[in-house]
C-alpha cells in the first residue's frame, strides 16, 4: 500500500498560540483513518492546515507524494482533496442543486449533471429537494449535502470533519452507513470525530490527539479495546 | 390631464430616472459589501472619474458618444482593479475600521488627482443622448431623452446582473464566495480573483453611472462623485446592504422620495428628508427592505 496523504512533523500556531506541535501520520489508498481528541485536541486545525485553509509553520504535507503544504485551498482541490468542514458551511442561501455545482467547480462544465445524478442516488434526501435552499434543510440533511458537495470534486483523499456533530442518534448512524459505503466504493477517508466510538468502529487506523500532539496509534480495533482510550474518550 | 397631474407624472419620471442612476451606483456598493465585506467609499469618485473620462474622448478627441462610454468603462475596470489590489487587498485581513478609513483615503486621493489633471473649475458636460425628448399629453408631459435612456439602462443592467448570479459559474462562485468565503476556497474558488472580478464589475457600473448622471446633471468637477456616492450607499443601505434587487429597489425609492420632498415639501429640506426616512426605516426593519435574513434549522 503507498501513503496517499504523508504528514510529517507538522506544527501549526495561531497567533502565537502553538496549536499543532509535531504531529505525524499517514493515509494509505483505501483506508480509512480517524482521528480522535477531545475538544480543542488540534483535530480540526490540522485537517485545516492539510487542506489549505491554515498555513503551517513548518513540516511537510505530502499527496499523492507532492507536497501541498502551504498550498491555498483552492488549489489543492484539483489535486484530488475535498474537505467536508465542522458545522457543514453548506451555502444556506443557495439551492441543493447550486451547493454541488459549486463543489464541482474545479471539474469540467461536461461532467457537472452526471456527477450531481451520483450524489442524488447516494442522498435520495437531496433529490426530492434540489431545488430548496439549503438554509431550509434540517440539519442532517445538511450534513448529507456538505458530504454530497465534497464528493462533486471526484476526491481521491475525502476528509471529514465530525460529520456527526450536533445530529439525532439515528442520524448518526445513517452517516456512518454512508461512510462505510463510501469507503467500500474505494474512497479514501481521513476521518475527525468526538464520537470516538463510532469513529473508531468504521475506521482501519486510528490517532489520538491531546493538545496537539499524537499520543497513540494503532489499528482502530487495538485502540477500541485499549484501557486508556476506553476511559478518556469512550466513556465507560 | 390636469396640471396637477401632469406635474405629479413628471417628479415621478424625474425620481425615477435619478433613482436609477443610485441603483446603477448602489448594485456597485452592495455587490462589493457583500463580497468583500468592505465599504468602499471610493465608488462615488469611481464615478467622477468615469464622467471626465468620456468628456476628455467627446470633447478634446472627438469621438462619438459611444466610444466614450466604452473607454471610461474600460478605464473604471481598470481603476477599481488597480484600487483593489494596491489599497484593499494588503488589509484583507485587517480590522474592517483600517479599510474602511483607506477608503474614504483613496476617495479623496481620487479627487485631489482629478483637480490636478482637470482643475476644480466645473466642466460643462455634453450629454450623451441626442434624441428627440418624448411629448406626452399633447406636450404637457415632457420625458427627457436622458431620462428614458437611464431608466433602460438600469433596467437592462438589473436583467443582466440577475442572469450572471444567478446562472453562470463565476456569479455562482461570487454568491458563495460572499456566504462563506472559507467554504468557497475549499470548492476550488480563487476567492482573490473573485473579489476582483467584483470590484471590476462594479467600477464599470460606476462609469455607466457616471455618464448618465452628468448628461442630466452636466456640472462636472472633481467633487460631483461624492454626494451621489452616498445617496446611493444610502440605497444600498435602504434596499439592504448586500441585495442586488435590494440596491436597484433602494435607488429608485431614495430618487424618488428626494425629488418630491423637493418639489412639494422643500427644496432645501430634500436630502434631510432623505435621509430621514432611512432613519426610520432602519429603526423599523434593521436589514432594510430587501435585507437577508434567512431562518437555519439545525
Amino acid at each position: 500500500m503507498s501513503n496517499l496523504l504523508k504528514v510529517e512533523n507538522l506544527h501549526v500556531y495561531y497567533g502565537s498560540i502553538h496549536a499543532i506541535k509535531g504531529v505525524s501520520f499517514d493515509v494509505n489508498e483505501g483506508e480509512i483513518v480517524t482521528l480522535i481528541g477531545a475538544n480543542g485536541a488540534g483535530k480540526s486545525t490540522t485537517l485545516n492546515t492539510v487542506a489549505g485553509l491554515l498555513k503551517p509553520r513548518s513540516g511537510s504535507i505530502l499527496l499523492n507524494g507532492q507536497s501541498i503544504a502551504g498550498v491555498p485551498a483552492d488549489k489543492i482541490v484539483s489535486r484530488g482533496m475535498a474537505l467536508c468542514p465542522e458545522g457543514r458551511r453548506v451555502f444556506l442561501q443557495m439551492s441543493v442543486k447550486e451547493n454541488l455545482e459549486m463543489g464541482g467547480f474545479t471539474r469540467p462544465a461536461g461532467e457537472i449533471a452526471d456527477s450531481i445524478e451520483d450524489v442524488y442516488q447516494r442522498f435520495p434526501r437531496l433529490k426530492e429537494r434540489y431545488k430548496q435552499v439549503a438554509g431550509t434543510l434540517s440539519g442532517g440533511e445538511q450534513q448529507m449535502l456538505a458530504m454530497g458537495r465534497a464528493l462533486m470534486s471526484k476526491p481521491k483523499l475525502l476528509m471529514l470533519d465530525e460529520p456527526s456533530m450536533g445530529l439525532a442518534p439515528i442520524l448518526v448512524e445513517q452517516i456512518f452507513d454512508i461512510i462505510k459505503e463510501l469507503h467500500e466504493a474505494g474512497t479514501t477517508i481521513l476521518l475527525v470525530e468526538q464520537n470516538a466510538q463510532m469513529a473508531l468502529s468504521v475506521a482501519d487506523r486510528a490517532y489520538v490527539l491531546e493538545t496537539g500532539n499524537i499520543v497513540k496509534e494503532g489499528p482502530a480495533l487495538e485502540l477500541l479495546n485499549d484501557d486508556a482510550v476506553k476511559n478518556a474518550y469512550l466513556g465507560d | 390631464m390636469g396640471l396637477i397631474r401632469v406635474s405629479f407624472l413628471s417628479n415621478l419620471i424625474n425620481g425615477i430616472s435619478l433613482g436609477s442612476v443610485y441603483a446603477i451606483i448602489a448594485l456597485g456598493y452592495t455587490m462589493v459589501y457583500g463580497i468583500a465585506k468592505m465599504l468602499n467609499f471610493a465608488h462615488g469618485d469611481v464615478i467622477m472619474i468615469g464622467a471626465y473620462i468620456s468628456f476628455c474622448v467627446t470633447h478634446y478627441m472627438g469621438m462619438p458618444a459611444w466610444v466614450s462610454v466604452l473607454a471610461s468603462m474600460l478605464v473604471c475596470t481598470l481603476l477599481g482593479m488597480t484600487i483593489e489590489r494596491l489599497a484593499y487587498k494588503p488589509l484583507r485581513s485587517a480590522p474592517s475600521l483600517a479599510v474602511l478609513i483607506t477608503a474614504i483615503g483613496m476617495s479623496y486621493f481620487l479627487q485631489n488627482v482629478a483637480q490636478l489633471i482637470w482643475g476644480a473649475n466645473p466642466k460643462s458636460f455634453n450629454s450623451i443622448v441626442e434624441m428627440e425628448p418624448l411629448r406626452l399629453f399633447g406636450g404637457q408631459l415632457i420625458i427627457t431623452d436622458e431620462a428614458i435612456v437611464t431608466v433602460l439602462a438600469c433596467i437592462i443592467i438589473m436583467v443582466c446582473l440577475t442572469l450572471f448570479t444567478e446562472k453562470t459559474k463565476m456569479g455562482k462562485a461570487m454568491r458563495a464566495v460572499s456566504e462563506d468565503k472559507g467554504a468557497a476556497q475549499l470548492m476550488g474558488i480563487n476567492v482573490n480573483m473573485t473579489i476582483s472580478v467584483t470590484f471590476a464589475i462594479g467600477s464599470a457600473l460606476a462609469a455607466i453611472a457616471g455618464v448618465l448622471l452628468c448628461s442630466t446633471y452636466p456640472a462636472l468637477m472633481p467633487t460631483t462623485g461624492s454626494m451621489p456616492g452616498i445617496k446611493a450607499f444610502t440605497a444600498a443601505v435602504f434596499g439592504g446592504i448586500g441585495s442586488i434587487p435590494g440596491a436597484m429597489l433602494g435607488g429608485i425609492l431614495l430618487g424618488v422620495i428626494e425629488i418630491f420632498g423637493k418639489s412639494y415639501i422643500s427644496t432645501e429640506l430634500g436630502d434631510a428628508i432623505v435621509f430621514a426616512i432611512l432613519i426610520i426605516l432602519l429603526l423599523v426593519k434593521p436589514t432594510g427592505l430587501l435585507g437577508k435574513k434567512i431562518n437555519e434549522k439545525v
